[in-house]
């Protein structure tokens, strides 16, 4: 059942505009990214004399993407999903779901799926476009892995939220609004609590988390973090719903 | 009768306002109910409760024997439910979305083409299948609506004012298909055109401020309305002293186009007295009927009271 929603919200995906400009948008954007990288690595290189300076085509292209990949994110991640539960508000079509054999559950986890894998096209093109990178050098594939699960758990944090403020307003324009303002805090709130590393709030910024995986190395505890961070806000997009049924 | 769906002192509150208040109410398989109500009398919030949309705040519904609060997928695979808004995906054409509504209703994927067929063939959308919704006129997208709601078959089909802001022809095809879903499905239908209620229901219901104020057969309305009047044109017209030495007559009144209205005191007119003596008396009868209450009027005095 679950899977029959989030191929619905793919479906709906492909078949409006905004789905196919954000994939164009953001891989031109990615593309581009990836040549400049690829087109300063030996500029800069060659221009650093000591070795410490030094570091492998993977890790400077890698991070020129991914750095830039969670940035641009952060903007296309509440575009799409402003649409999920606030356009049926809209449209008055959340009644055909809650009459149909389906949980409140499944349908919240459907359309988050339903985002999820429509990212997941974005966070697998950029691991395929550095992959070319081994055609002429030999990479590591190990610092692409973590950094593309990095970048899956990130999206994911960051379509929970969004789903969550689409269930709260009819207006997708209101929810993509308040899901980017949520974000953008969450992600650089660590920036303003730098002096204080060990203060909750950096500890409940998501780029702090992030860094980890970019910078090679899986830890499980920001796969939990990151983990609880996404169950929480579809916990409180389902109560959100529930609420529909119960107050009306 | 089988039953197919029980509601058991069913209410909602809004805060402190009451929108339903204690309905109790069944339906057999085959019956097409309709439920009447003026603006804002609880009949789209009763849907809601039936279809699992909106929790009651007291009561019980039961769809096929099954508590819809307790067992809400089981009961919900037996409802099909058409809200007043209808809740189309407008980005999708006819068939796609109506294969969502398939694969979401729990229809084996063997017979998710067939059954799309069928609920189109019945709604006569067949030949829009390749549309999309947004383009369709009102009317179609309505057909799409009750087809969603038709397309797993369901025991029970909900229908919130399917007839609103569709014209005459229209109206006339969508309550053509009701009856004809009606033969194999338990219908609920709810609208507030009367005379819809009386061409497509076995059943009525009238709602009044969230209370259930009449309920029984159609045939039971008509009664209420047809009554104890005559609605006869004479030539001659009798004095009152002179009928009432005749028959028993409340009183006689002029009623538009020159016709008579004649009020008996009871239910039972002896029509066929009334002519013969009429022709006896040669009061020149040339037309008569039985005087009908509008229905407007049964209504008005039913929500009143």
């Amino acid at each position: 059942m679950i899977i029959n929603i989030a191929l619905k919200e793919i479906k709906s995906f492909f078949v409006t505009p905004m789905g196919w400009i954000i994939l164009a948008l953001i891989t031109a954007a990615f593309g581009w990214n990836y040549f400049i990288g690829v087109n300063n690595y030996f500029e800069v290189m060659s221009g650093a004399i000591r070795p410490a300076e030094r570091v492998g085509v993977t890790i400077y292209v890698g991070q020129t993407v991914y750095g830039s990949a969670s940035f641009l994110m952060l903007f296309a991640v509440p575009l799409l999903s402003m649409r999920l539960i606030s356009e049926e508000r809209r449209q008055q079509t959340l009644p055909f779901l809650f009459s149909a054999p389906i949980s409140i559950v499944e349908i919240v986890l459907g359309k988050f799926f339903g985002l999820f894998i429509f990212l997941s096209i974005m966070v697998l093109y950029i691991l395929i476009m550095l992959s070319t990178l081994n055609i002429w050098a030999d990479i590591d594939f190990g610092y692409l892995v973590s950094n593309t699960f990095g970048l899956f758990l990130l999206v994911g944090s960051f379509a929970a939220i969004g789903i969550y403020f689409s269930s709260l307003t009819s207006q997708p324009i209101i929810a993509a609004l308040l899901s980017f303002i949520f974000a953008v805090t969450l992600f650089i709130l660590e920036r303003y609590f730098a002096s204080q590393p060990n203060h909750w709030f950096s500890y409940i910024s998501l780029m702090k988390h992030f860094q980890t995986f970019s910078r090679g190395v899986i830890s499980s505890k920001d796969i939990i973090f990151f983990i609880l961070f996404i169950s929480t806000f579809l916990v409180l997009t389902i109560r959100r719903l529930d609420a529909d049924r119960l107050r009306g | 009768m089988v039953k197919t769906l029980k509601a058991n002192g069913l209410s909602r509150l809004f805060g402190p306002n009451v929108a339903v208040n204690d309905i109790s109410f069944d339906l057999s398989k085959g019956e097409v109910l309709g439920f009447l109500g003026p603006n804002g009398a609880g009949k789209s919030t009763t849907m809601r409760m039936l279809t699992g949309n909106l929790a009651p705040s007291k009561g019980t519904v039961e769809i096929c024997g099954i508590n819809i609060v307790e067992e809400p997928k089981k009961a919900k695979e037996n409802i099909g439910y058409l809200p007043e808004m209808r809740p189309l995906y407008k980005e999708f054409k006819v068939n796609e979305f109506l294969k969502i509504a398939a694969k979401l209703h729990n229809v084996p994927s063997s017979k998710v083409n067939e059954s799309i067929n069928v609920a189109m063939e019945k709604c006569g959308l067949t030949h829009m299948s390749n549309r999309l919704i947004e383009n369709l006129s009102n009317g179609y997208q309505q057909r799409v609506g009750i087809a969603q709601a038709i397309i797993h078959n369901p025991e029970i089909v909900i229908l919130d004012e399917p007839t609103v802001g569709l014209d005459p022809i229209q109206i006339r095809e969508i309550r053509k298909l009701i009856k004809e879903i009606g033969k194999e499905h338990s219908v609920i239908l709810s609208t507030h055109i009367l005379p819809e209620v009386e061409i497509v229901c076995d059943r009525v219901q009238i709602i009044d401020k969230g209370n259930l104020v009449f309920h029984g057969s159609i045939e039971d309305l008509k009664q209420q309305r047809r009554g104890n009047k005559l609605l006869v044109g004479l030539k001659k017209v009798p004095t009152l002293k002179k009928l009432q030495s005749l028959f028993d007559i409340v009183k006689i009144e002029k009623s538009e186009d020159a016709l008579h209205v004649i009020q008996f005191k009871t239910n039972d007119i002896d029509v066929e007295k009334f002519i013969t003596t009429s022709i006896k008396e040669k009061w020149g009868l040339y037309q008569i009927s039985p005087h009908i209450t509008s229905l407007e009027d049964t209504f008005v005095q039913l929500t009143n009271t």
